[in-house]
């Protein structure tokens, strides 16, 4: 970040020398919004300059959730939309990891689009489990499913970078976690093939692709397949949703990240019996909800993730 | 079911036994069973009842389910919270089910021969 950006953003001297402390440690901050954010990059990644893309990525909506863990999904959701508005550099488009609706109902699906289009950017979906509870999956690729393969995975290409969408919540097996299939895989190798080593590379899917916590089936059971293909690149982001909190890894050149939901949040690994949703205290829920900033400069290997609560 | 049975048994012994193998369960009157699933578990995750038992799921939790027998002998609509779905088993065996939507979920039912039936006496 350069002393212009900072002085634009009327960030005091304090801040930003608490955001060198963190950067020193590994810890990216960045300005959005006027206000800056922990959770970011690890590594040699500079603070982002929004000199090349950003995109925004929101998950885990639930539109359709009413119970008391927060009794107004869709208002949560719109709050989140309108946080674009007051970004300072406005995403190209939005990746949207799933669990759009509760219960895969027609009237969540048209309330989801409804808040969502008000963002007027290009909207990519992968689906949930949230998502594809009618059988043949028809409602979500009837919606979202043009020019996808399969059950709704596609890839696309955005500033040199590839983005690949994944589907892991269909077909799951007994005893299982997420689950890619044959199919999908073979169809990403194909598509990652003859790609320069030196592409970004982001893939995003609704469960983890690294293995979070088993025995609430937050991973995904052929991931190591599909990180495989990808080993050979220099920059791999992988974004992922489903556990409704912030996590993050660095395994040699693949960053993976967890985005919070817009709806409600769920427990750390093991801190509660379930990975049922989390009643926290009123003012506290906004805190724990939120969408997740990405910006790709380039020449830099690791992309920029910030993430940002809808408050606090 | 309880109509057929009830004529078996003023039928020839032939008759008779091959109703009790068509309904074994008939007369059994087995207590029904109830499942909960509550924090992501169904409980008890195992139970073991009398063919003729119908088994019901019942859902405690803020989040759907979808229970799913392994072989796909039965299958839920998607239960939302306090939704239960029942499934009547008549033949011997073990079964297995989980949640498709999360398949980390994994119960068994195992249905003993009704013994005692009076169909079978």
């Amino acid at each position: 970040m350069t002393s212009d950006q900072n002085e634009s953003s009327g960030v005091s001297r304090r801040k930003i020398l608490e955001c060198m402390t963190w950067a020193g440690t590994g810890v990216l901050w960045s300005l959005a919004g006027g206000t800056p954010r922990s959770v970011g990059i690890i590594g040699a990644a500079t603070a982002a300059e929004p000199s090349g893309l950003t995109f925004l990525q929101i998950s885990d909506s639930h539109v359709g959730f009413d119970k008391p863990a927060n009794p107004n999904a869709l208002g949560t959701l719109e709050e989140a939309i309108n946080k674009i508005h007051s970004m300072p550099v406005k995403p190209s488009f939005i990746i949207h990891t799933g669990d759009i609706t509760h219960l895969s109902k027609p009237s969540e699906f048209d309330d989801a689009d409804r808040i969502i289009s008000q963002a007027r950017l290009d909207v990519h979906y992968v689906p949930g489990e949230h998502d594809v509870l009618d059988e043949d999956v028809k409602l979500y690729r009837d919606r979202y499913g043009r020019g996808t393969k399969g059950t709704g995975w596609y890839s696309f290409d955005a500033n040199g970078v590839h983005f690949v969408g994944l589907v892991n919540v269909v077909d799951l097996k007994a005893g299982g976690l997420g689950n890619l299939g044959d199919d999908q895989l073979a169809w990403l190798e194909d598509d990652l093939k003859g790609r320069s080593a030196s592409t970004p590379i982001v893939v995003f899917a609704h469960i983890p692709l690294w293995t979070v916590y088993p025995a609430w089936g937050w991973g995904t059971e052929d991931a190591a397949r599909a990180l495989n293909y990808l080993k050979r690149f220099g920059s791999v982001t992988v974004l992922n949703g489903h556990i409704h909190q912030i996590m993050q890894k660095v395994e040699g050149s693949v960053t993976f990240h967890t985005a919070m939901s817009t709806a409600f949040p769920q427990p750390a690994p093991g801190a509660a019996p379930s990975p049922g949703p989390m009643k926290v205290a009123d003012d506290k829920l906004r805190s724990l909800l939120g969408v997740t900033d990405v910006s790709v400069k380039r020449g830099q290997q690791r992309l920029a993730i910030i993430d940002q609560p809808l408050q606090g | 079911m309880t109509k057929l049975a009830t004529v078996a048994r003023f039928s020839f012994a032939v008759a008779l036994l091959a109703m009790a193998a068509m309904f074994p369960a008939v007369s059994t009157r087995a207590a029904d069973t109830q499942v909960q699933i509550d924090q992501f578990i169904f409980a008890p995750q195992r139970v073991s009842v009398k063919a003729g038992t119908t088994v019901t799921w019942v859902n405690d939790d803020d989040i759907p389910h979808v229970v799913v027998s392994s072989k796909k002998l039965f299958k839920s609509k998607t239960l939302d919270t306090n939704d239960r779905f029942s499934f009547t088993f008549t033949t011997p065996g073990t079964y297995e089910y989980f949640c498709s939507l999360h398949p980390h979920m994994t119960g068994t039912v195992v249905v003993e021969a009704a013994t005692g039936s009076k169909a079978a006496q």
